[in-house]
């Protein structure tokens, strides 16, 4: 690790300004994807902007007919909350599936999301549920939001404060734990509300998480798992690495998708 | 059957585990000198290149810059090569070629993470910051990563001294015999296997602390090792860093080996060549990225095997043809690890009449490759136990039957590749693993599977390995570089308590505990009164350490040669306490009897005089109750049993689950139940990982893809299931305590059983290892190309 300084903002306003008179910064949620890369010396912020003390971004709550969850809620939390059991549980599962109890106690959505990492769990959720991501100075919906691996719309200077997912009905998260680290190698998250019907896939796409619009299409007709009975998606665009070739990832888009469906409807 | 309860055979509780889980442990990073440096290395990036030039001029500059050395200066102080300790002859008579392995490269690297430059500073991190201003200018050349094309004519030239990367190209059996056996077969089963490369993954990385003493010329080395005395031996008498008397080795807390600590490696040499150098202490002690790009790795064979059968399923014959990887360097003992621990156990359990086997060892881009739990012993297995399984198979006979018919039932037997088995019962272990798996009822629970879209298999693996390593005139006729025999010194005190030395190392396997039960038992003392010393070459005379399953058969049957000897000097003292004559003193449960008296003294009584020596003159007995046995085995040992692996496969993924697992072992005599049960859960666990989870990966240019923790697939407890582990005993003839040793037997057995398992399963051989999810989908693809999709 290389030296920086450390800050420990109290209020969103104090980080965002440290972060403005600190363009080499880094703010610091829960550390665990952020230390890891500094340990290796692959990192090196001048400064780390500490969020575990800023006031009003912790917490999960019911907001009409939407589910906050402030951007410093650890993912045990999260996994746990009782308002979110009962509201959907098929976004707790998502948090509830992320690497071990260290990692759930420390990690926090409002880092995974501006990670974004390729693999990671709540962007699927994210995207399959339509959530709009809350900053210090706007909102963003969860379509624009993700832009690519580890990349976001956020710009210099902004932090996600907290997001909101709007409640639906029917909703399932599908994980294909990857072997080695535990991340999703393939997760697929599908929902149904009203009318809106999204499928979004993770882990699986080289650029980072997407929809499967020909799934949502088909899942119009009868939100069933039936209803994806042998479609599947191309092995074109999917990542390739040791763990699992295109083919072999495009393959489990389809069977996720089926048994998030069904477990979605459950 | 015990005589205390904490002897023989008596599940205590291990001794040392106090300290480990309530973090008081000694390890080597936790040794702190006076005046310590920390060393940090720079390592090539490249898998192959020549150095033209480095500039450490900026870096020493750097704040905490104590000093910054290079491969140049370490040739100019004569420091001498690290070698391979066993010689192997190839077939035409030649010795291998072992290239020159100098601590750091001075004009070329051969691997990633091949160190060509130490930072020596007051921090580790004020020495990561000067190690990254140190200007190296590389030459990249091309690099060859796999074995199989190792050997082309057109492949990059390692080592400008060793053609064609070949080590050697070594054999062993009859080729004649083989091959009219072949000729005559009615049938021939062929099968092409890679036992796939493995990072060993101690949970305590390697590390070394080294310390100069301006005054008395002495050094010491703090270090990782499984083996001190060995590792002494090696960097005094070939590096030439000290004499072996100027040179302490001290291995305190080891936190795993699984033989990766077995070997001695370059960043023990530097270390104490620059301690003398800048006449301070200097600590390195690896982080996780560089263990796995320079602890020695294991396995990595490409082979072909042929079986050959006649009309009865009765086995006639056995060829192979390895291609062994051996890495970048020539470690300390990987010359023998494909050749005397592979090929002579290839007979298995097995009445084959002839085996013949090849196998060329070579050079490639990568770290080098030796011993790792089991070493050559599970590559075997792997090669007879698919062989025989897909035999079977192919026969459309049942693959127990097809091992009993070929089971060796008659002892001493004398395999054709070298091994004379002394002792077992194959029946015996293949019935009881057969009952406690509930083969019988394996029909119903495929079809329930089936019924959920699993596909369940079930698959054997009835191994044997050559353990207590090992008679030393034998292992020297075979290319040895040492003797393998161990000793032993128990030091009995004044008030009774005993201190046994032993030239073992303990990095996991509770010696503490069960050489101290060996004592309890034979001097009907608590084993609370025995302590085990050792890992200190100043203090253990002289050893061979921890490795191969020999720390009970060889290690403890010299602390029992050198308990003889106690006995013995301790009925002469007991005679002058008792005023009797020596022939007459008995002793049995801590008790010295006058035989047809009632006269006794207790053990702290005999002890007690063995040293006030009031009893008796010098001129009659010398004083004192200490005596040391160098204990050099008859034989190998040779643990076997049956292993059974049922697994299912989801076939939407691929993804298998080992849903029961039966391991019925023959160790010989047990000493500690509960702690051999842990072994057998250990290695099954290392072998379940070598088959669906572990392998190192390397990159066509050589660079580690399979570098940290996110990408190399260690087991977890959450993939196995829970063990069914059985015994049957067979004693070693072997040893004075009939024990053969379980320290490797899951890691050896297990594998083969996995894969005779999923390609049970999945109605396909075509399954490489490891079988990931991925491989078992796409081997089902192929099989079954309908089902896609
Ligand atoms: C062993 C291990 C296993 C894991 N397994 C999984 C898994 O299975 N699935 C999964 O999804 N993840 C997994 N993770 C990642 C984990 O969920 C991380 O916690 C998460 O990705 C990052 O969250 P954090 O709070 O730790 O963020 P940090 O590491 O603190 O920060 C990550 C990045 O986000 C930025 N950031 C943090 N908060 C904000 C904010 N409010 N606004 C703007 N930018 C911000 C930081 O500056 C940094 O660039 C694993 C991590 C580890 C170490």
């Amino acid at each position: 690790m290389y030296n920086f300084t450390f800050h420990r903002p109290t209020t969103v306003r104090q980080a965002a300004g440290l972060l403005s008179r600190n363009p080499e910064a880094k703010l610091l949620a829960g550390g665990h994807s952020l230390l890891p890369v500094m340990k290796l010396r692959l990192a090196q912020p001048s400064a780390l902007i500490d969020l575990s003390q800023v006031e009003g971004i912790v917490g999960v709550e019911l907001k009409g007919r939407s589910i906050s969850i402030g951007a410093m809620t650890r993912h045990a939390d999260v996994a746990n909350s009782p308002v979110l059991k009962e509201a959907m549980p098929g976004l707790a599962a998502v948090p509830g599936s992320i690497g071990d109890p260290q990692v759930r106690n420390r990690g926090t959505i409002g880092g995974s999301i501006a990670n974004n990492d390729p693999n990671a769990d709540y962007p699927a959720a994210c995207l399959g549920l339509g959530a709009t991501i809350i900053t210090n100075k706007r909102r963003i919906a969860a379509d624009d939001f993700f832009t690519g691996m580890f990349s976001t719309a956020l710009e210099e200077g902004e932090i996600i404060v907290r997001i909101s997912f709007p409640i639906a009905k029917k909703a399932g998260y599908e994980k294909f734990k990857h072997p080695a680290s535990g991340f999703a190698l393939v997760g697929v998250f599908a929902s149904k509300r009203g009318s809106d019907i999204r499928v979004a896939v993770t882990g699986a796409g080289s650029n980072g998480v997407f929809r499967v619009p020909t799934f949502e299409e088909a899942l119009k007709k009868r939100f069933s798992p039936k209803s994806l009975e042998g479609l599947t998606i191309p092995a074109a665009g999917m990542n390739s690495d040791i763990h699992a070739t295109p083919e072999y990832r495009a393959h489990l888009v389809g069977v996720l998708a089926r048994r998030a469906v069904a477990k979605a409807v459950g | 059957m015990s005589s205390t309860a904490t002897g023989i055979g008596a599940p205590v509780r291990r001794k040392e585990d106090f300290r480990f889980i309530t973090g008081h442990g000694q390890y080597t990073d936790d040794v702190v000198r006076p005046g310590e440096t920390k060393a940090v290395f720079v390592r090539s990036p490249h898998a192959h290149a020549k150095i033209k030039n480095i500039d450490v001029s900026a870096a020493k500059k750097m704040p905490g810059v104590v000093d910054i050395l290079t491969g140049a200066q370490l040739a100019t102080d004569k420091i001498g090569n690290l070698i391979c300790g066993w010689m192997i002859h190839s077939k035409d008579g030649t010795p291998m070629k072992m290239s020159a392995h100098p601590a750091l490269a001075a004009s070329k690297v051969n691997c990633v993470g091949d160190a060509v430059a130490v930072v020596i500073a007051e921090t580790t991190a004020q020495g990561k910051d000067a190690a990254e201003k140190v200007i190296v200018d590389y030459e990249v050349l091309k690099a060859v990563i796999d074995p199989a094309k190792a050997q082309a004519k057109d492949a990059p030239q390692i080592h400008a001294d060793i053609p064609n990367n070949t080590i050697y190209q070594w054999h062993l059996g009859d080729a004649k015999a083989v091959a009219a056996a072949f000729a005559a077969a009615k049938h021939v089963t062929k099968i092409d296997l890679v036992n796939n490369r493995l990072s060993p993954n101690a949970m305590e990385p390697r590390a070394a602390l080294a310390e100069y003493d301006e005054g008395t010329d002495n050094l010491t080395l703090w270090n990782t090792s499984q083996n001190p005395h060995v590792a002494r031996l090696v960097i005094a008498a070939f590096v030439g860093m000290a004499p072996e008397h100027k040179l302490r080795v001290i291995a305190p807390d080891v936190g795993g080996g699984f033989g990766s600590k077995i070997f001695i490696y370059p960043e023990e040499v530097v270390c104490l060549w620059a301690a003398r150098k800048v006449k301070r202490p200097v600590k390195w002690t690896s982080d996780r990225s560089e263990a796995f790009l320079t602890d020695a790795h294991g396995r990595d064979h490409v082979t072909h095997a042929e079986l050959a059968l006649d009309a009865n399923g009765k086995i006639l014959a056995l060829r192979a043809k390895t291609i062994a990887n051996l890495g970048a360097y020539m470690s300390t003992f990987s010359s023998s690890v494909p050749t005397y621990l592979y090929a002579t156990l290839l007979s298995g359990q097995y009445n084959i009449p002839s085996i013949y086997c090849e196998v060329d060892a070579v050079y490639t881009n990568t770290a080098p490759v030796d011993a790792y739990r089991g070493a050559g012993r599970p590559e075997a297995t792997f090669v007879i136990e698919r062989l025989v399984e897909v035999s079977a198979r192919q026969l459309g006979l049942d693959p127990v039957d097809l091992r009993r018919r070929n089971f060796i039932t008659a002892f001493p037997h004398q395999t054709p590749v070298i091994m004379a088995y002394d002792a077992g019962d194959y029946n015996a272990s293949l019935k009881k693993a057969l009952e406690i798996a509930d083969v019988k009822g394996f029909g119903k629970r495929k079809r329930e599977a089936a019924r959920h879209g699993k596909l369940r298999g079930i698959g054997y693996s009835t191994y044997i390995e050559a353990c207590g390593i090992a008679p030393s005139q034998a292992v020297g006729s075979l290319g040895a570089g040492v003797g393998l025999w161990e000793s032993a010194e128990v030091r009995v005190n004044p008030t009774g308590s005993v201190e046994v030395l032993t030239g073992c190392h303990a990095h996991g396997q509770g010696h503490e505990t069960t050489f101290a039960q060996l004592v309890s038992e034979r001097l009907g003392i608590p084993f609370e009164n025995v302590s085990i010393v050792h890992g200190d070459t100043d203090k253990v005379q002289f050893g061979m350490g921890t490795y191969g399953s020999r720390s009970g058969a060889v290690g403890m049957s010299a602390i029992v040669k050198a308990l003889d000897k106690i006995e013995a000097k301790a009925k002469k003292v007991a005679a002058y306490v008792l005023e009797a004559a020596e022939g007459d003193i008995e002793f049995k449960d801590g008790k010295f009897t006058v035989a047809g008296t009632d006269k006794s003294a207790a053990w702290g009584d005999v002890a007690l005089n063995a040293y006030i020596a009031h009893k008796f003159v010098g001129a009659d007995l010398e004083p004192g109750l200490k005596e040391t046995s160098f204990y050099d085995p008859t034989n190998f040992t040779f643990p076997a049993g049956c292993h059974i692996c049922e697994v299912e496969v989801d076939i939407e993924t691929g993804k298998t689950e080992i849903v029961n697992w039966t391991a019925v072992d023959d160790f010989g005599t047990i000493i500690n139940p509960m702690i051999v049960e842990g072994q057998v859960h250990g290695g099954i666990a290392q072998g379940v990982g070598q088959a669906m989870m572990e392998g190192v990966v390397y990159s066509a240019e050589g660079q580690l893809v399979s570098g940290s923790f996110m990408d190399y697939t260690m087991p977890r407890a959450h993939d196995l299931p829970s063990f069914h582990v059985g015994l049957t005993e067979t004693k070693s003839p072997s040893n004075p305590l009939g024990i053969k040793g379980c320290g490797e037997a899951g890691a050896i057995a297990s594998p083969a059983a996995v894969i005779n398992a999923i390609t049970d399963a999945i109605g396909s051989e075509d399954l490489a290892m490891p079988a990931t999810a991925n491989a078992v989908w796409s081997a089902l693809q192929r099989a079954t190309p309908r089902q896609a999709a």
